[in-house]
């Protein structure tokens, strides 16, 4: 295969693996919600969609990782290791990057502590917890400054959903606070 | 080694996924809080007796050496 | 039988802990001193005071062995409405307290006492303060007043530890027990203002001393409270074993229908049991227990059931309301006993009354709620007769 190949290769990897993991971030934020707010899926046990929540978010972690992967490896953009945790730093597009980096901080530190959560203890991780309202906006924001083809509608289609997904998990998550049926979870 | 399966009631806000894993010996009354049975767990619960304790959203359920 | 105590003779009353007191202010601190006054209170056999009734020695030799810097904390909280004896005694004879306090502060190895009241005893509050300050300077441990809030479970130890470390005052689930890590993380004593009184006398005056009333196996004094349908609600101090016609008599109105024994958290006995000794073992048979010593009298003229009712209404209000099965355990049994007693319920309300007796116990995070059942429960049997009464819509006492 061609060097062009190669990285043209890659790059679809890049980009495939980060709106896989933004569409399966998504589904966890929602998952979340509907764990924490008691909602019962008829003919389904309420310890299926916290069992669901854990395993697509260990899923999102997967492809995250090889979106960082793939996108350090990529020799066409020069992204090195630390670019994908420390914020800010690199060369090209640093904002956007940084976003990423930070997202990316931010979802594996949700996923420790919550691996973790029986030697934590509750009080710590949901305190940490919490930050999964910030690391989905700033995947998403992540997504939209970095992309060079953003304007493709099926893009745009994607990113969408994603909104409105997250959009109505957050309404519902607020109504259920309001009736107070949510006791001190996320 | 056997083992009881205990609630934190302090820390237990009645979401009731235990119960959902372990019907056997755990069933929720009135108002959703889990009524534990205090004997110690069999052996063939003890899978789900785990499962019960890592799925409580408050880390409430906790299982104690008997004896 | 009725019980018409009005022409028998008062209980003898001792005032050991209500008398005049002189400070002897400093104990020896050393090892073996320490040992020797621990070994005192296990020779004299005194347990605790303020209602669990728990041997005082082991207390002292679980803290003072833990080998760290201890805190003492003497409770006067009291936050049973049926109970004044603790606030009667910091009133009466602060000093007798602090004086006790300090014998089991040098007993355990601690510098610190801390001194609990309710907030809403103000005289209280001042009669202390004022004998604190008297000693300033001169006392071997540093003295500290705290106010804890008005509510029912403020004077749990666990509670008032947490309110202590800066949190509410509400009981806590989690280990370790104050004994071993309370206070600041320290070794904490928690005793009653009159389990500590009576270690200041101990330590004065011996445990064969301290033997010379009571029972052989609950020897001592104890102050108790009586109320309710008496002539003059007050505290009396009496020694351990005197038969509860003693405590009641000349004081009564009218004849006496039942007693609840113990406080809140107590139990309903009938005029039968008046000549029980007040004692653990004596009250056994009729199904109570010592608990806070506060006793309130019904007359022939009052409602068993409605005053029962309005105690358990009264202990779900005062929930914590930390855990589910109390919060709304105990809120159903008293909307329940409720109905009973205004005569508004179906005949199932008994075994729901049961039921949920059954369900709140040992469910809670401390003992509200089992001594909400237990009030029920001991309701239940003794007016029994009440009870199909009220079924059928009528009330014993409505009729006189």
């Amino acid at each position: 295969m061609s060097d062009l190949l190669r990285s043209s290769a890659l790059w679809y990897l890049v980009r495939g693996s980060g709106i896989v993991a933004l569409i399966l971030l998504t589904a966890v934020v929602a998952l979340g919600v509907a764990t924490t707010t008691r909602w019962q899926a008829p003919g389904l046990h309420r310890f299926v969609t916290a069992a669901l929540h854990r395993s697509v978010a260990l899923l999102a972690v997967t492809f995250l990782s090889i979106h960082v992967l793939t996108s350090v490896v990529d020799s066409y953009v020069s992204i090195r290791v630390v670019d994908a945790f420390v914020p800010f730093i690199g060369s090209v597009k640093p904002v956007a990057l940084g976003l990423g980096a930070v997202a990316f901080d931010l979802v594996v530190a949700l996923v420790l502590t919550s691996l973790l959560r029986a030697r934590l203890g509750f009080e710590a991780w949901r305190a940490v917890h919490w930050l999964a309202y910030l690391a989905w906006p700033v995947a998403l924001l992540h997504g939209l400054t970095m992309g060079r083809d953003a304007g493709a509608s099926w893009n745009v289609i994607v990113v969408v959903a994603c909104v409105l997904t997250v959009g109505a998990a957050l309404v519902w998550r607020l109504q259920a606070a309001k009736t107070t049926v949510v006791q001190g979870v996320a | 080694m056997s083992e009881r399966l205990r609630v934190n009631p302090i820390a237990c806000d009645g979401s009731g996924l235990c119960a959902e894993l372990l019907p056997e010996m755990i069933r929720l009354d009135e108002w959703g809080y889990p009524v534990v049975d205090a004997e110690s767990v069999p052996p063939e619960h003890e899978a789900n007796a785990r499962r019960a304790v890592s799925a409580c959203p408050k880390l409430a359920l906790f299982l104690q050496r008997a004896g | 039988m009725s019980a018409n105590t009005a022409t028998l003779t008062a209980a003898p009353e001792f005032p050991r802990l209500l008398g005049r007191f002189d400070p002897l202010g400093t104990f020896p601190r050393g090892r073996r001193a320490r040992g020797e006054l621990i070994d005192a209170v296990a020779a004299s056999g005194l347990t605790g005071r303020g209602g669990a009734g728990f041997p005082t020695a082991i207390k002292l030799r679980a803290v003072a062995e833990s080998g760290r810097r201890a805190v003492v904390v003497a409770n006067g909280v009291e936050g049973e409405p049926p109970s004044a004896k603790d606030r009667f005694l910091l009133a009466q004879n602060p000093d007798l307290v602090l004086e006790g306090a300090l014998a089991a502060a040098a007993a355990v190895g601690a510098r610190d006492v801390i001194l609990t009241v309710a907030a809403g005893a103000e005289y209280v509050r001042v009669r202390t303060e004022a004998a604190i300050e008297a000693r300033r300077g001169t006392a071997q441990a540093r003295f500290h007043l705290v106010t804890a809030p008005d509510r029912f479970v403020a004077g749990e130890e666990s509670a008032l530890v947490q309110l202590l470390n800066g949190g509410p005052a509400k009981p806590t689930f989690v280990p370790p027990r104050p004994f071993e890590r309370g206070v600041d993380g320290r070794p904490t004593l928690v005793q009653n203002v009159e389990t500590l009184a009576n270690i200041g006398l101990i330590a004065r005056h011996g445990p064969e001393w301290f033997r010379e009333l009571g029972t052989v196996a609950e020897p001592g004094t104890v102050l108790v409270t009586v109320s309710g349908a008496v002539r003059k609600p007050g505290v009396h101090e009496v020694e351990l074993g005197t038969p509860l016609r003693h405590l009641l008599c000349g004081d009564v109105p009218s004849p006496v229908a039942a007693v609840l024994v113990a406080g809140y958290f107590g139990s309903w006995v009938g005029a039968r049991a008046l000549d029980l000794p007040l004692s653990e073992a004596g009250l056994r048979p009729a199904g109570a227990r010592l608990g806070a010593r506060a006793l309130v009298v019904l007359g022939a003229d009052t409602c068993g059931l409605v005053e029962t009712a309005r105690v358990l209404d009264y202990l779900a209000d005062e929930s914590a309301g930390q855990c589910g099965p109390c919060k709304f355990g105990l809120r159903a049994m008293a909307d329940a006993a409720l109905s009973l007693a205004s005569r508004e319920a179906q005949p199932w309300v008994v075994d729901r009354l049961r039921i949920l007796a059954g369900l709140v116990e040992g469910r809670g995070a401390c003992a509200h709620p089992d001594g909400a059942a237990g009030l029920l429960r001991s309701a239940l049997t003794l007016f029994g007769d009440e009870v199909d009464l009220h079924l059928r819509g009528h009330c014993s006492a409505a009729a006189a």
